[in-house]
């Protein structure tokens, strides 16, 4: 059978830099699943882009080929580019909270779409409900006529991928589909793609950083770094017998592939305690329902859950931003239930904050030693010079280099930011850190080397972290104990061996089968 | 997902639709009629609290010198224009007079305000709703064209051209068009309000620069449109470039530039002045500058508000607009 898609040498460029994509081979076949794995700057998602006919103005395409479909499309114009877009390969983007147009309801995008197959305007209405149905939507009828900000983050999803398959194509290319999911809907709605395009006998192309999620559901792999081909062949030899370091550096970072060893849970003296915690919000009733959660000195409690389960709420009752309707809060034995802001802030130098989006946590206008600095002059803590030997102690701590501090947030990547943010919190030398989904922005292989220096980080100040997040992946390396929150219940606490080898709540044990790569392990 | 920490949930993200939509608009409603009591106050203030002797302004302004007067005369003449009651009674009277439609008569032609103004009114709404037309379909075509053509030198000076039509100002646009169609061609009167043929230069010329500026607004905007991810997608089901801009593209643009065209189409009632100026024709516009050289103070006054009036009035209707072209905000629970 011919490839429906091949890549022979492709080679793409950006203005006045160096190849983003150099000398990329690869092909699709009818039907098939393929992976394509790479952190970010690996060159897989102008390589997804090059095959749309999608790169941005400065990209341009300077050797090789693309063969869509039989026919060389390398330098072909945009009509040509545009009759194979939707109908011979569709697209399911990135991040689906932005991917719908906000103006315009589901079913006029959809019909849209539809219509361009040549598809009259009754029955194309028709098939819109169809594709919904098909995308797995409840109540398509419904979701048709709403707006996307209507929608959850799963059911947009499920949205664009009925977009991706209106047009009928012969395969969709997914670039990094579900990053931006809590894990079980991410894991649902994965396995529902993959459904449908088996069943359907379109191909699918997906571009991801996480090597467990692609293990988990791809025929083929193929391992890109710095814009080429470092390994490639079927999923169970790519990660059972990886040839190159660089792939078994990604499997290492992918926390359902390598196993984990959870750390001991050891007694501790409490620091920070919430009894009873109960949250009612006028409208959307109650959030948090006498829930019980306690931080211990230089230990880790991870807070889990799923979006709307209550875990921001409580994050922001350790805070002192949000008071409880009913319960109690203490630090370190003193009772702040009823502490206003006079009483909370001195307080803040010893609760402080990591937050989960290291893009937009930074001012992008201070440098790394101002920002890690800031802490400092907002207490009034030492003068000038002391504040810059301490930013540059942090930096050095949360292993940067001195460089670093003369920077802006811009130049830096992910990682290299929530180091940065990490290194702020740390400032004011603080007894407990909480950590918002503090890695759930990066790359699995950087997720890793967060989690590392948080550990370290534990181990050398003895600082205790409440660290919430939807993962239950990301927690196993670094959480003492586990406390699981469901719409604003605690239905699980525990250590977590306890809790990963012997959950007792259905809603545990869901969270635990969506953490990609454990069937690949069982396999 | 857990967003931000700091934001508190809960909270209605808009207070929008906490009455309901007719909940809104009386909102938005009586917000207008409070901004245009205020303007009536301060012209009040300003005009007649102010400068002078009140007395002494209305009788120049009919040629009558305050020194020539006995005071029986000036008593007289006070309790005539209501000088002779407290200020803030002054102030009363006359407002409850505006509310039932008395704008006082003018001290010069001595002809009731509203007369005036309802006798000039129509040309210069004529004009202002021509030119704002011309406005609005001169910058979205400038701003589609700018996004839609690829050859780099086209569209660079598809980009520049509304910062030209921003710069020059509308008076010597107004006699560059008045010299090349009127006397150069001949094709157009140059001056006078006789005939929709007399309409079209001064239309042009004041909507050159109220288009420019929205054509301005509305290229940035519908460059950073372009750049998010929804279009990617649009894009990638095949539809064409000029669907894409249109059908996607330019009403998620178009909504950051509502606010600044509501200001500009406020604006035109001052453009006016200008433009009725240059081109010698009957308007609100050469009312107001007749008024304020021969210190007419109940026209200038009733111009000021007529002119406060366009921009609340055009306000609302973009309050209004929101809703209709942003589910975002219509929708809100």
């Amino acid at each position: 059978m011919t490839a429906v898609a091949q890549l022979t040498d492709l080679e793409v460029t950006y203005r006045r830099h160096a190849p983003a994509v150099r000398g990329v081979s690869l092909s699709i076949a009818p039907g098939e699943v393929l992976a394509v794995v790479g952190e970010s700057g690996s060159g897989k998602t102008t390589t997804a882009s090059a095959l749309l006919g999608l790169l941005p103005a400065a990209g341009r395409i300077t050797g090789g080929r693309i063969e869509v479909d039989g026919l060389d499309v390398t330098h072909a114009g945009e009509r040509v580019r545009r009759g194979l877009r939707g109908r011979v390969i569709g697209l399911v983007p990135q991040d689906p909270m932005v991917g719908l147009d906000p103006t315009r309801r589901v079913a006029g995008q959809l019909a849209e779409a539809v219509r361009l197959r040549g598809v009259p305007r009754r029955t194309a209405q028709v098939e819109v409900l169809q594709l919904l149905h098909e995308a797995g939507v409840d109540d398509p009828e419904l979701r048709a006529r709403q707006y996307p900000h209507e929608l959850s983050g799963g059911l947009r999803q499920r949205v664009l991928i009925a977009l991706a398959l209106a047009g009928r194509p012969r395969l969709v290319v997914a670039d990094e589909p579900t990053s931006a999911l809590d894990v079980t809907v991410q894991r649902r709605i994965l396995d529902h793609l993959v459904d449908q395009v088996r069943t359907s006998g379109t191909a699918l192309l997906i571009i991801t950083h996480d090597l467990a999620m692609a293990a988990d559901r791809a025929d083929r792999i193929v391992v890109m770094q710095d814009g080429r081909v470092v390994e490639h062949g079927p999923t169970a030899t790519v990660v059972g017998q990886p040839q190159e370091a660089y792939t078994r550096r990604l499997i290492a970072a992918a926390p359902g592939l390598r196993g984990f060893e959870p750390r001991p849970d050891e007694p501790a003296p409490d620091v920070l305690r919430l009894t009873g915690a109960t949250v009612d919000f006028p409208g959307s009733g109650r959030v948090l329902d006498g829930v019980d959660l306690t931080v211990q000195r230089g230990r880790t409690l991870a807070v889990v859950g799923e979006s709307g389960s209550g875990k921001t709420t409580a994050l922001r009752v350790a805070l002192g931003l949000q008071r409880l309707t009913a319960g109690r809060i203490e630090l370190d034995g003193q009772d702040l239930t009823d502490a206003g802001w006079k009483q909370w802030r001195p307080l803040r130098r010893r609760v402080q904050l990591v937050h989960q989006n290291p893009f937009a946590a930074l001012d992008p206008r201070f440098t790394v030693a101002e920002s890690v600095a800031e802490p400092l002059v907002s207490f009034r803590v030492g003068d000038r010079r002391t504040r810059a030997t301490r930013a540059a102690e942090l930096i050095d701590r949360v292993g940067l280099p001195a460089d670093t501090l003369s920077r802006l947030p811009a130049e830096l990547s992910g990682g290299q930011r929530q180091r940065v943010a990490i290194a702020r919190a740390l400032a004011l030398s603080p007894e407990i850190l909480l950590l918002d989904e503090p890695v759930s922005a990066l790359d699995v292989s950087v997720q890793a080397q967060i989690l590392d220096l948080l550990a370290d980080l534990q181990r050398e100040l003895g600082v205790s972290y409440l660290f919430v997040s939807h993962d239950l992946a990301v927690v196993a390396q670094v959480a003492h104990r586990v406390a699981v929150l469901h719409r604003g219940r605690l239905v699980e606490s525990g250590a977590t061996t306890q809790v990963f080898t012997d959950p007792r709540h259905e809603r545990t044990r869901e969270l635990l089968d969506a953490v990609p790569g454990r069937s690949a392990v069982a396999r | 997902m857990t967003a931000a920490v700091l934001a508190a949930p809960g909270v209605p993200r808009t207070r929008v639709l906490r009455w309901g939509p007719a909940g809104y608009i009386a909102g938005r409603v009586l917000q207008a009629a409070g901004v245009l009591w205020a303007a009536y106050t301060v012209t009040f203030v300003i005009l007649w609290l102010l400068p002078s002797d009140p007395l002494a302004l209305v009788l120049s302004a009919n040629n009558v010198e305050l020194d020539s007067l006995t005071p029986a005369q000036l008593a007289e003449a006070q309790a005539r224009y209501g000088l002779d009651q407290p200020v803030l009674t002054q102030y009363w009277t006359m407002l409850t007079n505006a509310l039932h439609g008395d704008l006082g008569t003018s001290t010069t032609k001595g002809v009731p305000v509203t007369q005036l103004i309802a006798e000039r009114l129509p040309g210069t709404l004529q004009l202002s709703g021509l030119a704002i037309l011309l406005a609005l379909g001169g910058g979205v075509l400038v701003a589609w064209l700018a996004a839609y053509v690829r050859w780099s030198p086209l569209r660079l000076l598809l980009t520049r051209l509304p910062s030209a039509g921003v710069a020059f100002p509308s008076f010597w646009i107004g006699l560059l068009l008045i010299q090349v169609f009127a006397f150069g061609l001949g094709w157009l009167p140059s001056t006078g309000s006789a005939g929709p043929q007399a309409l079209i230069l001064p239309a042009v010329t004041m909507a050159i620069p109220t288009g420019a500026a929205f054509a301005q607004v509305l290229t940035r905007s519908l460059t950073d449109t372009l750049a998010e991810p929804y279009i990617t997608t649009a894009t990638a089901t095949g539809l064409s470039r000029a669907a894409v801009i249109g059908r996607h593209a330019l009403r998620n643009a178009a909504l950051p530039t509502l606010t600044i065209l509501g200001l500009l189409v406020g604006g035109t009632v001052t453009g006016a002045i200008v433009t009725e100026t240059v081109f010698a024709r009957q308007g609100v516009g050469t009312l107001a500058q007749e008024s304020v050289l021969n210190q007419d103070v109940p026209v200038v006054q009733a111009v000021v508000v007529l002119a406060a009036a366009a921009f609340v009035l055009v306000n609302l209707l973009v309050d209004l607009l929101y809703p209709l072209l942003d589910p975002r905000i219509a929708r809100s629970r």
